[in-house]
């Protein structure tokens, strides 16, 4: 048996016959979700291929989150459509407010470690923050693997990060994930498996994992794993390490300890910069939402910075829960009350404006700040507005002042 | 599946999805309406100027970020019969096989617009004709020989019921 790394091993379990990279499998899939965004156009599919009922229906799931709840009567009869294939194939079905997609696959465990997992979303790789494999399909492959409970994947080659280092005060995993993916570039991970280990990794906690493997996406990537020593998870299970002559695509290290907060500017997720080079730079709207950053750990940081203060007048702030679980935690520990205190505006648990489909559309011309992944022209629904990506802490001393502050400040 | 013959509208590096179709106007199952924003923020005399058939060229990493199949499906119902690029993101590659709009990865190239292209997907080459050059084309896997032979992932399942075996 040759060496292999975590995501030739998982293929080959679940293919029942050892693959390398480059390599084309066909595999059986543990779980296949689609959000409201690609659902329709899946069940549309699903239906042409000529499928009656799911292969799996107890491993399908359908999430409202996108447009949620719905802005006009278009999207509310997808919605429609979206509740009454769930109830008539007998598959799960999370309503308006439940929370993003990726959210709810982990915190619900219906990912668990060492799973393939499909999404017909681009952030799927977040499920590699506990071991799995989580690969971003598009409707019509998802349609497939509802039918056949399969799907056909080329085995990636693996990018491997080792990154060690005590990190700084006001240093999180964002700024991790965001310096990284300036060191790579948008397509530096393409087609690509990417592996994280090291000091830096092992002590990160389930949220802070998920923040590290969603933007993933941003280099392009087919899916991404998280070492999973030191991994807080409710049930046993078996970790999968890569053998050590293991072959890889690239092995890059980096030592963390001197890492400063990361943002990203206009208009590419991979323009990376410390957040003191563009300090004094005025916004208007501040954003706490999205798939990579809105746990309880994300409200905390907002909190210990906004916390008995009130935002700049002139900014808004949105906060967009990742779940309603997330929401009742931080609504029973006191954070909610003390980020609404300062001026917070809280909407329903789901992708809020991250995607620019209603809720939340900054004007032209205005700058935003926001925890999300993405700052493509027009993300957030207007191609006119300027956005800014970084982590949680950064986001509330923006709204504190009204403009993008150096983190010495927070000290303060 | 013979050679497709088009004219070429030339676009750069990293035209991500959002570019192709705004998230606004990817919650719908009509495809017109997806055309009619085709490009939008990227180019708005594009869907003006298509023409049934054309081609459209790009450079690396075409189709990055969301992993929305509203992408193919726009530039297909917006008239475009084939996808030339030096290279493709993922998902979007898979989605446009997937939904039967032809793609073809040909590496860095010196396509210009205008230029009238012949694309020969099964030998896997872009014939530039107003100068002569010829691009050969990343080799596809089989399976995804077979998605495109049988006109998209739909029919393909239609067909057949199930994935066949590598
Ligand atoms: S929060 Fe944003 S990035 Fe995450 S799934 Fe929703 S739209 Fe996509």
């Amino acid at each position: 048996m040759t060496a292999q790394t975590v995501t030739e091993k998982i293929i080959s379990q679940r293919a029942g016959i050892a693959v390398r990279a480059g390599e084309i499998a066909v595999v059986p899939v543990d779980g296949a979700m689609a959000s409201d965004t690609t659902a329709p156009l899946a069940m549309r599919a699903f239906r042409e291929m000529g499928g009656t009922r799911l292969k799996r229906p107890d491993q399908a799931f359908l999430v409202i989150d996108h447009a949620a709840p719905a802005p006009n009567e278009r999207i509310a009869n997808l919605h429609r459509l979206m509740r009454d294939f769930a109830a008539e194939m007998g598959c799960q079905l999370y309503d308006v407010g439940a929370g993003i997609c990726h959210q709810l696959m982990v915190e619900n465990g219906h990912v668990q470690p060492s799973h393939i997992f499909l999404g017909a979303d681009s952030h799927t790789p977040t499920y590699g923050a506990v071991g799995a494999l989580g690969i971003g399909m598009g409707s019509t492959d998802l349609a497939a693997a509802w039918l056949t409970g399969k799907t056909w994947l080329k085995v990636p080659e693996t990018t491997k990060l080792v990154l060690n280092g005590r990190l700084q005060p006001h240093v999180s995993a964002k700024d991790i994930i965001l310096f990284l993916v300036g060191q790579l570039g948008i397509a530096g991970a393409t087609y690509q498996a990417v592996e994280f280990t090291g000091t830096a990794v092992t002590h990160l906690s389930l949220a802070s994992r998920m923040t590290l493997a969603n933007m993933v996406a941003e280099m392009g990537g087919k899916t991404a794993v998280v070492d999973t020593t030191g991994l807080d998870w409710p049930t046993p299970f078996t970790p999968i390490q890569a053998d050590p002559d293991a072959r890889y695509h690239a092995v890059r290290e980096f030592d963390l300890s001197h890492l400063t907060p990361q943002i990203a500017v206009p208009h590419s997720p991979d323009n990376i910069v410390p957040v003191t080079a563009v300090a004094g730079q005025k916004i208007q709207l501040a954003f706490i939402g999205s798939c990579t950053n809105s746990r309880l750990e994300d409200w905390h940081a907002a909190a210990a910075v906004l916390a008995g203060q009130r935002i700049a007048p002139g900014v808004r702030l949105l906060i967009a829960p990742a779940s309603k679980a997330v929401f009742d935690a931080a609504l029973a520990d006191g954070t909610v009350a003390a980020l609404s205190a300062a001026g917070a505006t809280f909407m329903t648990a789901g992708c809020g404006p991250c995607v620019g489909t209603h809720q939340g559309v900054p004007g032209d011309e205005e700058v935003v700040i926001s925890t999300a992944n993405r700052n493509f022209r027009g993300r957030m629904g207007n191609p006119n507005a300027h956005i800014y990506l970084t982590s949680p802490a950064i986001v509330a001393a923006a709204a504190l002042t009204g403009e993008i502050t150096n983190p010495a400040e927070l000290e303060n | 599946m013979k050679t497709i013959q088009g004219i070429a509208h030339v676009y750069g590096d990293n035209v991500d999805t959002d570019r192709i179709i705004p998230g606004k106007y990817t919650k719908t199952l009509d495809v017109s309406h997806l055309a009619a924003h085709v490009l939008e923020d990227l180019d708005p005399d594009f869907r003006q100027q298509v023409q049934p058939g054309d081609v459209l060229v790009a450079g690396d990493n075409f189709g990055c970020g969301s992993s929305r199949e509203q992408a193919p499906l726009a530039l297909k119902a917006a008239g475009v019969s084939v996808v030339v690029a030096a290279y493709f993101a993922r998902i979007f590659f898979r989605n446009a096989i997937n939904i039967g709009l032809p793609v073809v990865e040909i590496g860095p190239h010196a396509i210009t617009p205008g230029a009238r292209l012949a694309v020969d997907l099964l030998a896997g080459q872009v014939v530039d004709e107003s100068n002569g050059r010829i691009y050969p084309a990343t080799r596809l896997p089989d399976v995804m020989v077979a998605i495109l032979q049988a006109g998209g992932l739909v029919n393909y399942l239609r067909e057949r019921g199930d994935y066949e075996q590598q």
